[in-house]
């Protein structure tokens, strides 16, 4: 009894927190009680992860409504794991905020932000836990609209046209989501996934279904960003304030991986997949992404931009291993959901600290730098070669399981097309290590200090967090196992 | 100390070192200290590793399992206990060297300089004693990536540049090509351990392995093969310890070992030869061997001639191994030493040169040796070893190529190990014969000795002996090739 309640705090707490922080007088209150309720989640998801991981349920019934008519939270490993990192990476970033926020944010906004922070925690967390398709939407909602309002206090007025952008494209994509979960509940009359899940086995040659499926999909690929969906991305990512793109890019579009996994494979199912062109739009999408979208970060003249365009590429790798739709390549895009959160957020946590001490992220603002702020310049090489997949780091192992997944099927030209995808990262990384080390000195960059302690303990954490689970991966393989089959791919 | 240790010792302290050297960068004296006091340490466990090793000692063990069934793992055995020999003894000289050059040639970043170049070697002797194909991808990898800062170290623009080209083909080679080769031996055998007698043999069908032969011989960049050798003249814009230590021994070599490595441990020789997996290879790596040696001649740069010269030596060591006899492996392990010595004694010489006379091209260098007679001396004796010229230890290694090329029946592949020999000797020898006999056009040359800083004199003088010694003494080389290829 005591594990369902304890799940469910998970969403309450920050959901009761988020008001009570929006009227706290200045910074340093709204800070620390977000940073207290962060780590709160952080720890629940700890537990929770471990009563779950052995392969037991947590099911707990929203107001005591059993299901399939009331609202049902259904813990699995696959949903723990999410949930742990989503809340570890929130409660991480909290201690890069303080500095970052009080610098970039106005001091009256400043409980408001917290607020929207843990309302868009909430959202994530939300999506991760529950076993009801439509109050994924809800939650889904949730993280959206409050992300766009987060994106929206970035320093620059362009901030406000990338929080625009991304509002219509999401509310696109939102309604897309909804209309396909109405065509679903015309047909069974249910919300449940589980009962979803049941009730759609006989039913999976009506056409509704099939366009529910395609309006679901669209929906939520326009939530991930997949290609060439991402437009909305890039922009937003750039002109967020610090922490957020830190928090974003390491959780919001892996959360938006997880409810694809989740829905193409745990309500409808692998066999349904077969016998639409599901698999093979994941894979043409996924690589197209890797590579079209490594390109552009190549060309790009601002660290934000090209990381957020590495995201882009990123979220392809993810797609494809689900497009390959075996074990190995969803264990694939499981792990690599944990360890491109782990790189992209230490990578954007440098990103920040350099905007922090330079006032911009443009390439010509950054010459030098790196012999200013060893240790920020450190985290990006290390967060860099972990991108690009080098063994020994995090990066590697997924790409690993990605390449073993696409010979497995005999599929070469994926494999090459993996690789070069690497090859393309080894290629931006370059740029900014080249520019940040071996180019003189800009009159910007004089008189520059390295970052505050309080932003390189947190991107330090993550950057050995990249070398430790690139050695020790038994947490995620264990959890990628469980997944696949709770969704039941097999070979 | 038990071995295990002492291996580890050997591996990280040039980590440890790095870090020491980072901060004692105020203090050059004591930075430099550091370095040759790690370099000590390392050459003396590697040395005692060897001593054990002789005796018969034999250790291998695994530090993490990152993916179920592959781990880091570390192994004694003979090709990585001669690699490792060679890389620990001429780190220390190279130390000695270093000292004289980049304060006599004023160079900045020194700190950034030691610590890279320790770290380099720490990523060289880890490839040395590694247990598994993976293991041995991941020190290559950040031997890569740890050298970067040594090539771009000027930092100008030419600097930059080259170091670029550097960096992506090597890469760019080990992502494309060696990564697949590994990641599709892996899934054909299910393991990437080193076996005896390779352990492709009964899985992989025969027809395929030429092409995954392929991936690996030209994945691995380091051995530059043609047409992926372009990176090492590029990286001559680098300070001369580096192109001495690194583009002459470690980085290189590590390129070549893999190649062994490769051939023995995971096709097996039997294999190759059986499945005719190097028949078409063999065209490339002869053609390297022959037209590097030609592209030297015509270069007026002495580093970069040194470099294209390099080039068409380590094609010697990868024929011997696509030859995959017995004797041709023996003496491509043992070129792997002979010619580390050689041509690391050229690179100090033309460093020497560089620091006492400011010059880097050979048409500037007549009667540049009446200036410079010890530095010309140990170019000469370099050139006669690289050469293959009794009494010198280059011979021994062209022997045993030469033995492979004939056992095997490929006489075209001897003439062509003996036309390279001309070739050495058109490009290396007029070197030596201008300085002494030429005659300056501009008057720069007076008869005054004006010699290179004396760090750099007894780092030659070692290398230069060793030369000499290495013909009457291969013995410790030689017994680990012999090992290593199986002749008993």
């Amino acid at each position: 009894m005591i594990e369902q309640n304890l799940s469910l705090l998970l969403v309450v707490i920050p959901l009761l927190a988020a008001p009570v922080t929006a009227i706290l007088p200045g910074s340093r209150v709204p800070w620390l009680c977000t940073l207290i309720i962060t780590w709160l989640c952080f720890l629940l998801s700890i537990w929770q992860l471990s009563v779950v991981i052995d392969g037991n349920i947590i099911s707990y019934e929203l107001g005591g409504w059993s299901p399939p008519w009331g609202i049902e939270y259904r813990i699995d490993a696959l949903n723990a794991y999410i949930s742990l990192i989503v809340a570890g990476i929130a409660a991480i970033t909290l201690p890069f905020a303080l500095r970052t926020v009080e610098k970039e944010i106005p001091l009256r906004q400043t409980g408001l932000f917290y607020a929207a922070f843990l309302l868009c925690l909430v959202g994530l967390l939300g999506i991760a836990q529950t076993g009801d398709i439509f109050n994924l939407f809800v939650f889904l909602e949730i993280s959206s609209l409050s992300s766009y309002a987060l994106i929206a206090m970035g320093e620059q007025r362009r901030a406000l046209t990338a929080a625009y952008q991304y509002l219509i494209m999401g509310t696109i994509g939102a309604t897309f989501f909804l209309i396909g979960i109405g065509f679903v509940y015309s047909e069974t009359g249910t919300l449940n996934m589980m009962d979803l899940h049941q009730l759609l086995l006989p039913i999976y040659d009506h056409r509704t279904i099939h366009t529910g499926f395609a309006f679901i999909v669209v929906g939520i690929a326009l939530k991930l960003a997949l290609f060439p969906l991402h437009l909305w991305l890039p922009n937003a990512y750039k002109y967020a304030p610090s922490v957020i793109s830190v928090f974003l890019a390491a959780t919001a579009t892996k959360v938006a991986v997880y409810a694809m996994l989740r829905i193409v494979f745990g309500v409808f199912s692998s066999e349904f997949v077969d016998i639409t062109p599901t698999n093979h739009m994941f894979i043409v999408l996924g690589l197209s992404g890797v590579i079209v979208a490594s390109i552009a970060a190549i060309y790009q003249d601002d660290v934000k931009r090209l990381l957020a365009y590495s995201s882009v590429a990123q979220i392809g790798y993810m797609v494809l291993g689900m497009g390959l739709a075996t074990t190995l390549g969803i264990t694939a895009t499981v792990v690599h959901v944990f360890n491109h959160a782990l790189m992209k957020g230490a990578l954007f946590m440098a990103c920040g600290a350099l905007v922090y001490r330079v006032g911009s992220s443009q390439f010509d603002k950054l010459e030098g730098l790196g012999r200013k702020m060893p240790w920020t310049f450190a985290a990006i090489c290390i967060g860099g070669l972990s991108l690009i997949g080098v063994p020994g780091t995090a990066g590697f192992i997924s790409k690993w399981y990605l390449v073993i997944a696409a010979l497995e099927q005999q599929a070469w030209l994926i494999a090459f097309m993996i690789v070069l995808g690497s090859l393309l990262a080894v290629v931006y990384i370059w740029k900014i290590i080249e520019i940040m080390f071996f180019h003189a000195d800009s009159a910007s960059t004089t008189a520059v200090k390295e970052a505050p302690i309080s932003m390189l303990v947190p991107m330090w954490v993550l950057v050995i967090a990249n070398i430790y689970f690139g050695l020790n991966t038994e947490l995620m393989l264990s959890v990628a196992n469980t997944a696949a089959q709770i969704l039941g791919v097999s070979d | 100390m038990s071995d295990l240790h002492l291996l580890l010792i050997a591996v990280f302290l040039p980590f440890a070192g790095a870090i020491a050297i980072t901060f004692c960068g105020r203090w050059p004296n004591l930075r430099e200290a550091i370095t040759l006091i790690t370099a000590s340490a390392v050459c003396a466990s590697v040395v005692t590793l060897f001593l054990h090793f002789r005796d018969g000692a034999r250790l291998s063990f695994d530090i993490v399992e990152p993916i179920p069934g592959i781990s880091i793992s570390f192994e004694l055995e003979a090709l990585g206990m001669l690699f490792a020999l060679v890389a620990s003894i001429l780190w220390i000289v190279t130390s000695i060297y270093a000292i004289g050059y980049m304060r006599s040639h004023g160079e900045t970043n020194q700190t950034r300089f030691y610590a890279f170049f320790a770290i380099a070697i720490g990523s060289t002797l880890g490839a040395a004693f590694s247990g598994n194909l993976f293991t041995l991808f991941l020190w290559y990898e950040l031997l890569t990536i740890s050298t970067y800062p040594l090539v771009a170290h000027a930092g100008t623009e030419t600097a930059r540049r080259g170091a670029r080209t550097y960096i992506s083909i090597l890469l760019t080679t080990s992502i494309l090509l060696q990564l697949l080769a590994i990641i599709i031996t892996y899934v054909v055998t299910g393991t990437l351990d080193f076996r005896d007698g390779g352990i492709l043999a009964d899985k992989l069908d025969p027809a395929w392995a030429a092409l995954l032969y392929a991936l690996f011989i030209f994945g691995i960049g380091k051995a530059a093969v043609m047409p992926f050798h372009r990176w090492l003249p590029a990286a001559m814009v680098a300070p001369t310890p580096v192109s001495a230590l690194l583009h002459a021994v470690a980085v290189v070599k590590a390129g070549v070992f893999t190649v062994l490595k490769v051939t023995v441990y995971i096709f097996g020789t039997d294999f190759i030869v059986e499945s005719n997996a190097s028949d078409w290879l063999i065209w490339f790596a002869a053609s390297t061997v022959i037209l590097a040696s030609l592209i030297a001649m015509t270069q007026d740069n002495l580093k970069r001639r040194l470099a294209y010269s390099t080039v068409s030596q380590l094609s010697y060591i990868v024929l011997g191994a696509l030859l995959a006899s017995n004797a041709s492996v023996l003496g491509s392990a043992l070129h792997i030493s002979m010619h580390a010595f050689a041509k690391i004694t050229l690179f100090f010489a033309a460093g020497a040169i560089l620091v006492a006379s400011h010059k880097t091209n050979i048409s500037e260098m007549d009667g540049l040796g009446r200036m410079m007679p010890l530095t010309f001396g140990a170019f000469l004796i370099g050139s006669l070893s690289i050469i293959g010229l009794p009494p010198f230890g280059g011979l021994w290694s062209k022997w045993y190529l030469g033995m492979g090329a004939v056992e095997t029946g490929q006489w075209i592949m001897l003439s062509v190990l003996l036309i390279s020999s001309l070739l050495n000797i058109a490009y290396l020898l007029p070197i030596p014969v201008r300085g002494f006999f030429g005659k300056a056009s501009d008057g720069s040359i007076s008869g005054r000795i004006n010699e290179a800083p004396l760090s750099c004199l007894i780092a030659m003088a070692i290398t230069s002996v060793a030369c000499v010694l290495l013909f009457f003494y291969p013995d410790p080389f030689y017994e680990l090739a012999m090992d290593f290829a199986g002749v008993k």
